[in-house]
């Protein structure tokens, strides 16, 4: 009996990579192939010069020479990393204190429902969509500027986008309007999952609110926190679809809203295969950069509150 | 001092209800005043938007969308590719993220771990690194200008995947597994009778996360397609906003936003009751 038993589990256990089939097949044609395509391409001068191909040719490492000798890349990096947290840092605040209190049962917030309801819908609204309707919107004849000219706050209307900040900060708030949603019901699942004897308990043991936030609710809330992090970095890296349409693909004014994957479609676009593998890899590596950087901050803050 | 000042800051729950909804009621006007605007002026004539904002609509809805359906953009055909790729990614992408989710969950065999760590080393990539390599196999293959290189790659979603195993974890005990394998069923009918709507909830959520991505997605689609019968809603919005936009009949450029962002509001609508009831509910049982 006790023999039979093993052997249906090795036979259940089998299973496992029955049910892996579907995703390995389709990740190693989808995603891993590519990827080394990708990477092998960085290596060869292939492009278009107006009607002639050049290439492919062997050149070793000098697309990356290239990329990272002209300038650009450092540009387009900055402004891609400065939109995401104009856009995060609200977004996380934000999203902390509405999943906190959605949660607090002490406070019983009335149209609940409601409330997530409508933080959720821009999230669905298509990138693109939102970003030509506000186009549209902060154009200079556009409602915007028609009101705040006939409210007598501004004299003449403003030209939202041919100014540096106020492009960017237009791009970072969509960025927040649509995501901060999403967070909030993250972060919202993850703390009606903390278990609600332990709020009671610190209840009992004369804890307030600020403190059961502190010091039960943040803890236990760390990994979704993590999760939330290194989704949202992963998707400001490939900000695209809103700088994208807002400027019509040129990242004005002075390129200062261009992102790296915007670069990156340039080349796709324009059949520059070397410099967009050389590209692409360099992108990979940045994000890799990045991810193990959160890993470890996330991994000292837990140290440090543990030391104190 | 300190521990003080906290007590009065944790006793005075009036003051903090009072907060929580000022907040909420400008956080609720600052996500829906666009969508007001966009409703307004999409009822409104070429003309009347020239002479400047008003709180009222209009009665030009019909005719601007009668417009926008006998002009240049492949508006309709845009709206039927949108739904068949989102819907479809939507389905395969959580019914084989969540399998996969329960091949690491359930089961123990030998190279669990190291597909485990695969995957969550592989969920930092994104997929517009890859886009390149992506794009090259499509032609080999004669995918271009087609849906499905859209849709069928998203059965592999190592975010959605990470997803499902974290749920699993909290709400999918082995215990029952086994309790149907002593009733007799196999492993695939456990998978798709007691696996399955176990895992409802975190489906929504995914279904939704998924659809959305999907239909937002401008990237790869206005890579892969080409002729306009083929397009999708983002590319027709980028190519309204290539063409030079004042020249237009703004009430027909309201009209098309309106329309690629209406049928997703109907959509969420229905589910989200699923959604944000699903996740309430499992918080209140706890």
């Amino acid at each position: 009996m006790k023999n039979k038993g093993n052997q249906a589990v090795i036979k259940y256990n089998r299973w496992g990579y029955i049910f892996l089939i579907p995703f390995t097949v389709t990740y190693l044609v989808f995603q891993l192939i590519p990827l080394f395509t990708t990477v092998y391409n960085s290596f060869f001068e292939n492009y278009r010069d107006g009607l002639t191909q050049v290439g492919p040719n062997f050149v070793g490492l000098e697309n990356y020479a290239k990329l990272l000798s002209n300038g650009e890349l450092l540009m387009y990096t900055k402004n891609t990393m400065i939109m995401w947290v104009m856009g995060f840092v609200p977004q996380i605040i934000v999203s902390l204190f509405l999943a906190y209190w959605f949660s607090d049962p002490s406070l019983r917030l009335k149209g609940q429902r409601f409330f997530k309801t409508v933080m959720y819908l821009p999230n669905l609204i298509m990138a693109s969509a939102f970003s030509m309707l506000f186009f549209t919107l902060f154009s200079n004849v556009g409602p915007i500027n028609g009101i705040l000219v006939s409210t007598g706050i501004l004299k003449e209307s403003y030209d939202f986008m041919s100014h540096v900040w106020s492009t960017r900060s237009l791009i970072a708030f969509m960025n927040f309007i649509m995501w901060f949603g999403n967070t909030t019901i993250l972060l919202l699942a993850g703390m009606l999952g903390i278990d609600t004897s332990l709020y009671e308990a610190a209840e009992v043991d004369g804890a307030n609110s600020t403190q059961i936030f502190w010091k039960i609710t943040l803890p236990l809330l760390k990994p979704i926190l993590l999760y939330v992090m290194i989704t949202s970095l992963i998707g400001g890296l490939q900000m695209f679809d809103v700088p994208q349409i807002l400027t019509s693909g040129s990242g004005d004014p002075v390129h200062s809203t261009m992102t790296l994957i915007m670069y990156l479609n340039k080349h796709l676009y324009s059949k520059n295969y070397g410099m967009g593998g050389a590209l692409s890899v360099l992108l990979f590596i940045i994000t890799a950069i990045l991810s193990v950087m959160i890993f470890k901050f996330m991994g000292y803050g837990e140290r440090s509150r543990k030391n104190g | 001092m300190d521990s003080s000042i906290k007590q009065s800051k944790g006793m005075n729950i009036h003051a903090r209800r009072f907060i929580s909804y000022l907040v909420l009621i400008i956080i609720t006007i600052l996500c829906l005043v666009w969508f007001y605007i966009l409703f307004i002026n999409a009822t409104r004539s070429n003309s009347q938007l020239k002479r400047g904002f008003t709180l009222l609509p209009s009665t030009f809805l019909f005719e601007n969308w009668n417009n926008v359906l006998h002009g240049t953009l492949p508006i309709m055909s845009g709206m039927m590719n949108s739904v068949i790729v989102s819907v479809t990614s939507a389905v395969l992408c959580t019914y084989f993220s969540t399998m996969t989710a329960y091949a690491v969950h359930v089961y123990d065999f030998k190279l669990k771990k190291a597909a485990y760590t695969f995957i969550l080393m592989v969920m930092m990539i994104p997929t517009q690194v890859t886009a390149l390599g992506f794009l090259k196999l499509v032609g080999r293959i004669g995918l271009d200008d087609s849906l499905i290189p859209l849709i069928i790659p998203t059965i592999a979603a190592p975010i959605t995947f990470f997803y499902m195993k974290q749920y699993m974890e909290s709400t999918l005990p082995l215990s029952l597994i086994e309790a149907a394998r002593i009733d007799g069923a196999n492993e695939f009918y456990t998978f798709n009778k007691v696996c399955m709507p176990l895992m409802k909830p975190a489906i929504a959520v995914q279904a939704i996360f998924t659809f959305v991505s999907s239909w937002n997605n401008y990237f790869t689609p206005a890579l892969i397609l080409h002729s306009d019968n083929k397009k999708t809603l983002p590319i027709v919005i980028a190519q309204l906003r290539a063409a030079d936009f004042l020249k237009f009949d703004m009430g027909q450029v309201y009209v098309t936003i309106a329309f690629s962002i209406f049928p997703v509001i109907v959509v969420y609508l229905i589910l989200s009751k699923y959604i944000v009831g699903g996740v309430t509910a499992g918080g209140v049982k706890g």
